[in-house]
């Protein structure tokens, strides 16, 4: 989600960006939002079997840290 | 009837309440069941299916047949557990499910035809006519099959919702539990102590074992003193916790004041407890299964550990002549405490022929079985039957044990799977089901008092160095610590009718049936036979009923897995989930600063997402709402008309990058917009839909102003979040919802411009504040700002104040617009004006419109990238056959249009593949004079004149209707300009 390809990226590349998600059974990373309060986007590591979270980061943090490394 | 010198009830105290209109004495400290059985009432429910006369068979909350309705009027509540309710003066209580009376049930004639109503029968039966189920089948199984029922009136009791955070919490508070607390207490734990009992103590206020050197009920009195003076202890009696959720949180249900008169004053009925805890400890203890025999059911006929409570606890003896009747030791003693307290043991009848009886001189009957017993409302005779043969022995009441079943429930709440353990015949917890908790005592399978006490410092002990706190020697009391030995016995075999789980009426005959008819899985069983479906969850009956399939099907206990126990653990009533949610706790209500003075003024107010907003504002004389809005459209077209418009959505954005911002969230251009003017903007969610659109004024070089529509104005405030958090954190912008805090109302009309004239400090006129024109203006000395934007397509203005001025300028303007010979309009004219005009709201862009599905495909930028602009190239997405957006009027004047109709070409049948578009919103123009309205046509733009057909086949409409541009009103737009 945090990847946005370019205009041009092409109908693969948007689809992949847009629509397909792994569903893994086990650590994932998910965007949440703390909507009541902040409004601050997380980037949350979670364990979808046990359901324990075992990182959270500043999303805006992490796309910096995206847009430093390219 | 009483037994004296026995129970822990209060005799000093006596209180008297009602069941089924008589009044009865018990003492403080009686449940309805034990003082009922004080009374000699054995006979307290009807059975769920067969009518069967049942009495009650536990001492517990696991309580299948004792269920009961309490209270009168709106305070009815049914399905609650004699075993559970405790007595107070003045208490009234019910018998359910049987007619005319619990006495003469004529329903009892589904007893008689239980030949054809056994496992599946509702699916065998009730098939055909399909029809007749809902008319016919369905009420009368409901009528006739069933459990107490709600008063229909509004609950007028007050619940709680509540929150506790603690180092540890104990679930139970029995010899296991009181130990654990009383370990992490003494070690300086904050320690909150969970039991669904009124007395704490579990078993030890049952039993007449000792523990240490006085009763087990005083020493665990003494222990409840102990903590109850420590600070750090938290003692919950009265609470059953019902689900234990992520990050060791739990649900709890405290039942305040359900043993009182009490009523509102403040202290809630229930209280609905969310319970934070780090470390915890299930001590939840063990159930006891009864044994299947024919006519197992017959009122007297209970647990043995239920006989000794109500002897050992209530002082209550549950008959005169008692025969006990086990598989394994633990039932011996209740055969020992009747014979102590004096009641007549008939016999001790174990079915194992090599057990070994002590403390117990009466008759026993060892390697026998009670195969079936006698009476109708009343346990009369049990039938033993031995290698000797059968033999009748007359009682009034039978003690069953088939064992104990360790309370896993809540360890199954996260996936947790409980594992067979052969040598007590029983499941127990999976180490590890729930992250930091500490299953222990007879929930964990260990059953003697000692190993309990000892278990309990155990786990007090591990949850301590869990918690990082170092523990105090704690010292365990003497105590009985006997094997548990038992052979296992489910089902006596015989004819009849063996029953299983009580509450609905599945009998063992039933999961046979269900194996012989492949319903092999536990799953498919449970759902078939509807065994451990009723409001107990199967409490008494799952092991037996999976013991009972795993040998109908060959397989073993662990191959054939037990069903999923959910919570709660017993029933919660919704309204203590629900605390505070009634009424106008429902949901947050918001209003504008104008409500007051609208709902003066006799406007019906309508709900827009959280908002309130006048529908209309009536005047003397008309008798309907289309007479008010035709007179408000008026005002707008003809004079001019006041509206409050705050609760669109009002987001600030500043910064260098705000025009970058806003060139990426809207399809067109907005950097390029020049100061003190404002633009119209669609937005696209990335997907290429139409997410929302609004207009934006530029108010400084880095300063702008987005509306919203109401709807969405949470959604777009997170869209803009995600943007500039999640894509573009390098953007240097900042925004903020200032919704609230401008009060915002519509001027519109040909009178607009001289109305605020007479009200600013400074004139305007059309060269100074053109069309499409915003900045900031003085009215009366307050700063506010002037927008000259039209949502009616008429000359108009928005004019903004700090919110604390907003009522006032509201009374200011309805009064000038009033002597101008207009006043002000709510939503039903608002919507005639904006349909007029062809303006689309969320009834148009409903998430499933591109930007050219509304006729707006051009505003999508060649110059630039938004969101959602590669997705709305797709192919799907430029169809030109997509329904597009057209006008709609009726070929005749008096036509009718509704929203939500399909739209269907004329020769066409009027069926779902033929749809080629629907309706999205009508309403009546005063200035055509007729109805109008918005919709989507398959490539609509191209049918411009042509007729076709309106069908709403859920109101019964069908009409001409002619599709047609879609302003209706001044379409040069020469209105707003000038």
């Amino acid at each position: 989600m945090l990847a946005r390809p370019g205009p041009d990226a092409g109908e693969v590349a948007w689809d992949n960006y847009l629509h397909l998600r792994d569903n893994p059974a086990g650590v994932t990373e998910e965007l949440w939002q703390h909507d009541g309060g902040c409004g601050s986007w997380l980037v949350v590591t979670r364990d979808t079997v046990s359901h324990v979270i075992s990182k959270v980061e500043m999303a805006a943090d992490v796309k910096r840290a995206m847009q430093a490394a390219s | 009837m009483r037994v004296a010198s026995k129970g822990l009830i209060d005799r000093s105290k006596p209180v008297h309440f009602s069941f089924d209109g008589r009044t009865y004495r018990g003492f403080a400290g009686d449940t309805v069941a034990s003082a009922l059985l004080a009374n000699g009432v054995t006979l307290m429910g009807r059975s769920f299916k067969y009518h069967r006369p049942r009495g009650v068979m536990t001492a517990g909350s696991e309580e299948p047949n004792a269920l009961i309705t309490t209270g009168t009027g709106a305070r009815r509540e049914p399905n609650v557990r004699a075993t559970v309710q405790e007595i107070y003066d003045g208490l009234v209580t019910r018998s359910q499910n049987a007619w005319p009376s619990l006495d003469v049930d004529v329903m009892a004639v589904n007893d008689l035809a239980a030949p054809f109503l056994g496992a599946g029968f509702y699916y065998k039966t009730f098939m055909w006519p399909k029809r007749f189920w809902e008319a016919i089948y369905e009420p009368v199984i409901r009528k006739t099959a069933g459990l107490g029922a709600l008063s229909g009136e509004s609950n007028p009791d007050t619940y709680e919702r509540a929150y506790a955070f603690c180092d540890l919490l104990v679930i139970g508070a029995g010899p296991t539990g009181l130990m654990a607390a009383l370990t992490a207490a003494r070690a300086g734990a904050d320690v909150i102590l969970v039991d669904e009992d009124s007395v704490m103590g579990g078993r030890l206020n049952a039993e007449s074992e000792a523990v240490g050197h006085q009763s087990g009920a005083l020493w665990a009195a003494g222990i409840v003193a102990e903590l109850a003076a420590m600070d750090n202890v938290r003692l919950m009696p009265r609470t059953t916790v019902t689900g234990a959720y992520d990050g060791g949180m739990f649900g709890a249900l405290e039942r305040v004041n359900q043993h009182t008169s009490k009523r509102g004053g403040g202290a809630p009925l229930e209280a609905f407890w969310r319970i934070s805890a780090k470390h915890s400890i299930l001590a939840a203890g063990a159930l006891e299964r009864p044994v299947a025999f024919q006519n197992n059911d017959r009122p007297g006929i209970m647990t043995a550990g239920a006989v000794r409570a109500y002897l050992n606890r209530w002082g209550v003896a549950p008959g005169r002549r008692v025969a006990v009747f086990g598989n394994n030791d633990d039932a011996h003693r209740t055969a020992r405490d009747l014979m102590a307290a004096g009641v007549h043991v008939v016999a001790l009848i174990d079915s194992r022929a090599e057990a070994e009886i002590e403390g117990f001189d009466g008759q026993v009957i060892t390697g026998a079985v009670v195969c079936n017993t006698g009476g109708r409302k009343a346990l009369e005779s049990i039938t033993v039957r031995s290698e000797a043969g059968e033999e009748a022995l007359q009682v009034d009441c039978l003690a069953v044990s088939g064992g104990w079943n360790p309370t896993v429930h809540l360890t199954c709440y996260m996936n947790g799977r409980p594992t067979w353990r052969e040598d007590i015949q029983s499941f127990v917890p999976p180490p590890g089901a729930i992250p930091n908790m500490t299953v222990a005592g007879a929930c964990n399978g260990v059953f003697s008092t000692h190993g309990c006490l000892s278990d309990g410092v155990d786990a007090g002990t591990a949850a301590l160095k869990a918690l990082g706190k170092k523990a105090v020697a704690v010292e365990v009391p003497v105590a009985e610590d006997a094997d548990y030995a038992l052979v296992p016995l489910w089902a006596v075999a015989g004819k009849g009718r063996a029953w299983l789980d009580f509450q609905n009426d599945v009998s063992v005959k039933d999961i046979k049936q269900a194996a012989v008819e492949n319903f092999r899985s536990v799953e498919h069983m449970k759902r078939y036979t509807t065994q451990g479906m009723a409001t107990d969850q199967g409490k008494n009956s799952n092991v037996a009923a999976l013991a009972i399939l795993a040998d109908a099907t060959g397989r073993g206990m662990p191959e054939t897995g037990t069903t999923t126990f959910r919570p709660p653990y017993s029933p919660v009533a919704i309204a203590a989930m629900g605390a505070g949610a009634q009424g106008h706790g429902f949901a947050p209500e918001r209003h504008t600063t104008s409500h007051k003075r609208t709902v003066e003024r006799g406007a019906p107010m309508i709900e827009a997402g959280l908002w309130y907003r006048p529908s209309y504002f009536p005047k003397a004389g008309e008798t309907t709402w289309r007479q008010s809005c035709d007179r408000e459209v008026g005002y707008v077209r003809k004079a001019v008309g006041v509206c409050d418009v705050s609760t669109l959505g009002k987001i600030d954005i500043q910064g260098p990058d705000a025009g970058k911002l806003l060139d990426f969230v809207y399809t067109n251009m907005f950097s390029t917009l020049k100061v003190g003017r404002v633009r119209y903007g669609l937005m696209l969610r990335e997907d290429g839909m139409v997410m929302d659109d609004g207009t934006t004024a530029r108010l400084g070089e880095h300063h702008f102003v987005m509306t919203t529509t109401t709807a969405a104005a949470g959604n777009v405030m997170r869209h803009l979040e995600f943007v500039t958090q999640c894509l573009h954190p390098e953007w240097a912008v900042s925004f903020t919802s200032v919704t609230e805090q401008w009060a915002q109302f519509a001027v519109a009309g040909p009178k607009a411009r001289e109305l605020l004239n007479g009200l600013l400090d400074k004139e305007i006129d059309n060269d100074n504040w053109p069309f499409m024109a915003c900045g900031d203006v003085s009215i009366g000395g307050v700063a506010g700002r002037l927008f000259r934007i039209s949502f009616s397509g008429e000359h108009a203005y928005e004019v903004a104040v700090p919110s604390r001025f907003g009522a006032a300028l509201f009374d200011e303007l309805v009064k000038r617009a009033e002597a101008l010979g207009g006043g002000p309009y709510g939503m039903e004219a608002l919507n005639v004006l904006r349909i007029e005009k062809g303006f689309i709201t969320h009834a148009e862009i409903e998430g499933r419109a591109t930007a050219s599905d509304v006729g707006m495909g051009r505003m999508i930028s060649v110059k630039k990238d938004c969101i959602g602009k590669a997705m709305a190239a797709r192919p799907g997405l430029v169809d030109a056959e997509r329904p597009q957006l057209i006008g709609l009027k009726p070929v005749s004047a008096e036509g009718e249009m509704t929203a939500g109709a399909h739209l269907f070409e004329r020769e066409a049948e009027a069926v779902r593949v033929n749809a080629k578009g629907h309706v999205s919103s009508v309403g009546y123009s005063p200035e055509l004079g007729r109805m109008i309205g918005l919709g989507f046509f398959a490539a609509g733009p191209t049918r411009m004149g042509e007729v076709v057909r309106l069908v709403d086949h859920l109101r019964g409409v069908e009409t001409e209707v002619e599709i047609c541009h879609p302003v209706f009103v001044d379409p040069e737009g020469e209105r707003a300009r000038g």
